[in-house]
């Protein structure tokens, strides 16, 4: 029997608070998960510091695979099954694929994606097609089995269909993670009627669509993404912890660069710090590590890496007011040049962050807002975008809500013992007491 | 701070003025992957590389009143020209950004067409495959625009002139 219709002697199932079961009968699934690479993604936290708002939040991408991996199995094993449209030989690549979309997620990987110029995708795409466990098991597939998996991934295939399941406004990826982030995380947004969505999908031939009468489940889908974006993913208390990892990270590279001596040496950094990054090395960093040095850093003589460190690890955030970028760029210029006069650096004590979030966007001809719209498929076979039925969702369509923030290390301005008169003006600039 | 912005600025600033949306994603792009420190981060769409980030901050720079947004009838769609406001010179005035070499590449891509771009910027894409799997991609997944044997040839000359312009031959 061929390796990719393999299956198991009997079926495996993995408990789950979201799903309830997870179910695996594929023999080539269940070698996926048993790869040293896979495993990997259960010491990478699914939210990254948002487990310093949101106590539990500590669930793992593992956690998140398998969920992606549970939906679109439901998808193509009960929902798709016998449509004419769905091609019963997509199935295997679709459900790896699932599984493996988030395998080249680092350890916080927002903040090192920025600061180490390095982009996931790009490490999902290496693991895949790489000397890994995870490439040797595609392979016994095909040969060409691992390229195909990586480019419905990196949405680089011509199979739009399987694209759309894993990646689109309403895909398997999303479904999994507003539900897990809602349960881990214990707020009430993030709830939608998964199971009917499930039910109104239909495949059609680049894209799948949505039978008009699960219209209703899916504005209710689209709102609470919206609730979750800006209750739970831009919390600004998260952001706060994120900034603060940021500029450690920042702060370790320019040590580097200036050649710092550090007490403890950091090992696992240095292809990181020379952009000389292999596949290797790159697999084995995970949050333990990077807490490991965090840890050992709040005993290093540099006065601002000890800082940030301890800050992070006691969770002594920064304090934030609003900022208007257009309006208030000026006012930036001048708290900076008194934050050095104060004797904090400001590349380091005084950051803006901003959120911003599209709930939801449809293709219009000749413009570059590319995102796939959702298809209701009306009773007479029609297709129709979502936005053109529903008038919530038309209400909200290309409407994009951002927020800047201004951070800063409230306790060191409260602090007059020093520079009194300069913290004065900050705290005036500010309009904090 | 704002440097991410101010780096956008700059490079519409250098270019003068550049119209489309599609034309302004996929210069950043494609500067960006050869040389030049831009943040923003791309993944493959319709058109090729995009950036949703990108498409972002230009949105914030106009809403700031950086960008002067000016968006036109062409045909049977709507055609987006980007310029500097004043305040916006005076930002950049404020926050300067140092990218020597940036002009003359961007200068060089405003002058060529949307849908060539398009085509380079596919081909840097897929950089790390071989030229043949490269025409593969961008005749299998960008079949509606019929490029040719001839013009993927073009667009890796192209590139390669870019390099150069950047000075990294």
């Amino acid at each position: 029997m061929a390796y990719s219709a393999e299956k198991l002697n009997e079926e495996k199932v993995f408990k789950d608070p979201v799903h309830r079961y997870i179910h695996v009968r594929d023999r080539v699934i269940w070698d996926l998960i048993g790869t040293k690479e896979f495993q990997r993604l259960r010491r990478i936290k699914q939210l990254g510091t948002t487990y310093l708002t949101f106590h539990g939040a500590e669930h793992s991408r593992f956690n998140h695979s398998l969920g992606v991996y549970e939906i679109v199995r439901r998808i193509s094993d009960d929902v798709f099954l016998g449509r004419p449209e769905w091609d019963e030989e997509d199935r295997i690549l679709t459900l790896c694929a699932a599984l493996l979309h988030d395998l080249g997620h680092g350890p916080f990987s927002h903040s090192f994606e920025k600061v180490f110029d390095l982009d996931h995708e790009h490490y999902t795409r290496a693991i895949i097609l790489g000397d890994t466990e995870v490439h040797h098991v595609l392979t016994r597939v095909s040969a060409d089995f691992p390229q195909k998996v990586a480019d419905v991934i990196a949405k680089t295939s011509k199979n739009k269909l399987v694209v759309s399941l894993i990646s689109s406004q309403i895909d398997a990826d999303r479904m999994d993670y507003l539900q897990r982030d809602a349960y881990f995380t214990g707020v009430s947004y993030g709830h939608f009627d998964m199971e009917r969505i499930l039910r109104v999908m239909r495949p059609r031939e680049d894209q799948v669509v949505i039978k008009q009468s699960g219209m209703h489940a899916v504005e209710d889908y689209i709102m609470s993404r919206y609730q979750m974006y800006w209750q739970v993913y831009f919390h600004p208390v998260t952001r706060s912890a994120e900034v603060i990892l940021t500029k450690i990270l920042h702060r370790a590279k320019d040590l580097h660069e200036q050649k710092y001596k550090f007490k403890y040496d950091p090992i696992h950094f240095y292809s990181l710090f020379n952009g000389e990054i292999t596949l290797e090395d790159y697999i084995k960093l995970d949050e333990a590590i990077i807490l490991y040095y965090f840890q050992m850093w709040q005993e290093e003589e540099d006065p601002i890496l000890k800082d940030l460190c301890c800050r992070f690890m006691d969770r002594n955030l920064y304090k934030y007011v609003e900022f208007d970028p257009a309006k208030e760029y000026k006012k930036l210029a001048e708290l900076s040049a008194l934050f050095i006069k104060a004797g904090m650096d400001p590349e380091y004590y005084l950051v803006v962050d901003s959120s911003s979030d599209l709930p939801y966007d449809f293709y219009r001809p000749g413009e570059e807002e590319e995102r796939l719209p959702i298809h209701l498929l009306l009773k007479n076979g029609d297709i129709r975008e979502l936005s053109r039925e529903s008038e919530i969702v038309d209400a909200i369509s290309g409407k994009r809500r951002t927020d800047h923030k201004l951070y800063f290390p409230a306790d060191f301005i409260a602090d007059d013992s020093k520079k009194p008169n300069i913290k004065k003006q900050i705290k005036m600039l500010l309009e904090i007491d | 701070m704002l440097k991410d912005h101010a780096k956008l600025m700059h490079a519409i600033a250098v270019s003068e003025e550049i119209v489309g949306r599609k034309k302004l994603q996929k210069m950043i792009y494609i500067a960006k992957n050869i040389a030049f420190p831009f943040q923003e981060r791309f993944q493959f769409h319709f058109y090729g590389p995009y950036s949703e980030e990108l498409t972002l901050r230009v949105e914030e720079l106009c809403n700031m009143g950086f960008l002067n947004e000016v968006k036109e009838k062409k045909g049977g769609y709507y055609q987006y020209r980007y310029t500097l406001t004043e305040t916006g010179k005076e930002f950049l005035g404020i926050n300067e950004v140092e990218m020597p070499s940036l002009q003359d590449c961007l200068l060089d891509m405003n002058g060529q067409n949307a849908r060539f771009l398009e085509l380079v910027s596919t081909v840097l894409y897929f950089n790390d495959l071989p030229k043949e799997e490269v025409k593969e991609k961008v005749f299998t997944l960008k079949s509606k625009q019929r490029y040719t044997d001839e013009e993927v040839e073009q667009a890796y000359q192209y590139i390669e002139s870019l390099r150069e312009k950047a000075g990294l031959h």
